[in-house]
């Protein structure tokens, strides 16, 4: 059966803290990401994407460039991958250690009417980052598994693919402020806002 | 002031404006800067496969407390209309040098639609556009460039006209 992108989204951001470096810095994709990681406990040190689409991962490269001690987070979805694939390239010939990419993968585009997405009409995205260079990819369908990909995203370059279920789960809206989101952010890194 | 010379100063103006990370999608008109880019430890250097992929890089860069710039060539500026979105509604900085093609002396006329709207484009997004037409200007223009972008947090763009790079040299 396939998994609660809420209960998945809940485990995998559990305790952010206790990442190496602290806090783990979280940056999620346009749609249903962004309300998953909203809803599983709002924070300063989430990013989440309202627009933008194509654009998560991205935006998990710069960060962690930038802050090499911290491990970087980048949750999206099939849809919003998909739209910028050719970052996966780009964040593979970086070999960065502290980005990991999760995926939610319920193969639809679910913000627009549940319209069916290339992830269910062929694309397998953990073998296209694999095919772009990363090292360490892997599709998890199992909730057993889900701890151990907790585990794995704060110690690894990893890039999740993971199949959750299409049904609707509640509406969660976190802040769509953009310049709060990246006040709170910077301040939250002890970087100067004004 | 040879080629050279002026690019060297454009990247030292970059690094005087505390630049620490430069994504680019080639072109001959950068090509000095992304070879001092890739020469210089203090400097990350992001290959990119489409521009866009440079605007989430500033903006991630800027969350996490670094400066980036994108290097692109006028028909790239098309690619990265809705992802200036990013930058405008968090009110971050971002900086971009811009070679122009389809405007001096062009050969290839694929060139020239992009190349005609790219001001107006990049304009109409909400960005402000700055032009180099001179060697002895570009430097200077870069370098207010990148701080009025960093220090007002706004887009900015910096042109540099087809003219000033030369127009690309086709053999037949």
């Amino acid at each position: 059966m396939a998994l609660d992108r809420r209960a998945v989204v809940a485990e995998l951001l559990r305790d952010p803290a206790d990442a190496p470096g602290g806090e783990m810095l979280v940056v999620t994709g346009l749609g249903s990401s962004t309300y998953d990681a909203g809803a599983a406990g709002d924070r300063p040190e989430n990013f989440y994407l309202w627009g933008a689409m194509g654009g998560a991962a991205m935006i998990g490269l710069g960060l962690a460039i930038a802050q090499p001690a911290r491990r970087v987070l980048v949750i999206t979805g099939d849809g919003e991958a998909l739209m910028g694939m050719g970052a996966l390239s780009t964040i593979a010939a970086k070999r960065l250690p502290n980005l990991a990419v999760v995926v939610l993968d319920n193969a639809q585009f679910g913000e627009t009417g549940h319209q069916a997405s290339h992830t269910g009409l062929g694309t397998d995205l953990a073998a296209v980052a694999a095919g772009c260079g990363w090292a360490n990819t892997c599709t998890v369908t199992a909730w057993e598994d889900i701890p151990a990909l907790r585990a794995r995203v704060r110690q690894e370059a990893v890039f999740a693919v993971v199949k959750i279920s299409a049904a609707e789960v509640p509406r969660f809206l976190p802040i769509r402020d953009g310049t709060r989101l990246t006040a709170r952010f910077r301040d939250a890194l002890g970087l100067p806002v004004d | 002031m040879t080629e050279q010379s002026w690019q060297d100063g454009v990247y030292a103006a970059l690094k005087a404006a505390g630049v620490a990370q430069i994504g680019y999608v080639p072109d001959a008109g950068h090509a000095r800067l992304i070879e001092r880019a890739h020469a210089d430890n203090d400097m990350t250097a992001v290959v990119l496969t489409t521009e866009e992929e440079g605007i989430a890089l500033s903006a991630g860069a800027w969350l996490g407390g670094q400066r980036s710039a994108l290097l692109m060539q006028s028909s790239g500026v098309g690619n990265c209309i809705n992802m200036l979105s990013l930058p405008i509604n968090c009110r971050m900085p971002f900086f971009t040098i811009i070679t122009m093609r389809g405007e001096w002396g062009e050969f290839n006329p694929w060139q020239v639609p992009m190349g005609s709207a790219t001001e107006a484009v990049l304009k109409a997004a909400g960005v402000h556009v700055r032009r180099a037409d001179r060697a002895d200007e570009v430097v200077d223009m870069v370098a207010a460039s990148a701080k009025f972008a960093f220090d007002s947090c706004i887009p900015v763009a910096v042109l540099l006209s087809q003219r000033l790079i030369g127009a690309k040299v086709w053999v037949k």
